[in-house]
C-alpha cells in the first residue's frame, strides 16, 4: 500500500493529518497498538519538524504485512549540523513553533526512540530526507 | 480516580464527553510541551495543560490519551472540539492555574506517571 501527503511550510493547522491518517489505516488493519503508537509519534514529530523548518515537502508512506516505512522529503534548507540536531534540548525553532507546544529540541531524539530504522540524509541548500521504519513482526 | 470526580473537585466544565465520564484515570501528567507528552508509554492518564490549540488534541491522539484537562480558563476552539469528538476524547476545562490544579489532584490521590 502506498500513500503520499504534501507538507506545506508553516501550515501548523494541518500538522498531524498524515500521522492521523496513518493511525486510522493501521487500526483498520489490526496492527498492534504499541507499534501504531511508535510510528505515529515519530511521523507526527517529523511532520511538525518539516512544517516548522522546511520550505515544504512530501511524505511517502509504504506499508506491507511486515513493516511500515515513511519517508519525509523536503526541499530545504537542510540541517547544517545533524549531530547537534539529534541532541536532546538543541533547537532552532521559532517562537511560533514554541507556541504550538514544540521546539524544545526533543523532536529528532523522540523519532529515534520510536523507530526500528532511522536514516537521515541532509544537505544545506538542497533539503532533508528522513526515512523511518517500524517492523510489525519484531 | 473517576473523570467525573476530577471534574467535580476542580469545578471543571466538561466540554466534550463522548467517552464514559465515569471511566477511571490512573495517572496525571502536566505539560505544555507536547514533545514531552509524546515520550510517555503510559496511556491511562489525564493530560493537564495550559496549551490550548489544535496540536494539543493531535498530540493526545498520537499518544493514545483520551482525557484532557485545560487549565487557566483557556477556551478550546471549535476545531479542537470537533477533533476531540472525532477521536472519542473527553475535554475538561477549569479556571485554576496549572500548579493549583495539579496540587488538588495529587492531594486527592491522583498519581504521577514518574
Amino acid at each position: 500500500m502506498h500513500n503520499e501527503f504534501k507538507v506545506v511550510e508553516g501550515d501548523f493547522a494541518n500538522a498531524g493529518k498524515a500521522s492521523s491518517d496513518i493511525k486510522k489505516t493501521l487500526k483498520q488493519l489490526n496492527i498492534d497498538n504499541q507499534k501504531i503508537k511508535k510510528i505515529v509519534v515519530a511521523v507526527y514529530e517529523a511532520e511538525v519538524n518539516a512544517i516548522a523548518h522546511a520550505y515544504g515537502g512530501t511524505i511517502f508512506v509504504d506499508l506491507d504485512q511486515e513493516k511500515i516505512a515513511v519517508v519525509i522529503k523536503d526541499v530545504g534548507p537542510g540541517i547544517p549540523d545533524l549531530d547537534k540536531a539529534m541532541t536532546k534540548g538543541f533547537s532552532t525553532a521559532s517562537a511560533k513553533v514554541r507556541e504550538m507546544g514544540f521546539g524544545a529540541g526533543m523532536g529528532l531524539p523522540n523519532i529515534k526512540n520510536n523507530v526500528d530504522v532511522l536514516e537521515i540524509k541532509t544537505e544545506v541548500g538542497v533539503g532533508t530526507e528522513i526515512k523511518m521504519v517500524v517492523n510489525f513482526l519484531s | 480516580m473517576k473523570i467525573s470526580e476530577i471534574a467535580k473537585i476542580l469545578d471543571a466544565q466538561i466540554l466534550v464527553s463522548n467517552s464514559n465520564i465515569d471511566s477511571r484515570i490512573k495517572y496525571g501528567f502536566a505539560s505544555d510541551l507536547m514533545s514531552d507528552v509524546l515520550t510517555l508509554d503510559e496511556e491511562e492518564i489525564i493530560l493537564i495543560t495550559g496549551l490550548c490549540n489544535i496540536q494539543t488534541i493531535r498530540t493526545a491522539e498520537m499518544a493514545n490519551i483520551n482525557c484532557l484537562l485545560i487549565v487557566r480558563n483557556k477556551q478550546a476552539s471549535e476545531e479542537m472540539i470537533e477533533l476531540a469528538i472525532e477521536n472519542d476524547m473527553i475535554i475538561l476545562q477549569c479556571e485554576y492555574s496549572l500548579f493549583r490544579t495539579v496540587g488538588i489532584l495529587y492531594e486527592n490521590g491522583l498519581r504521577p506517571v514518574y
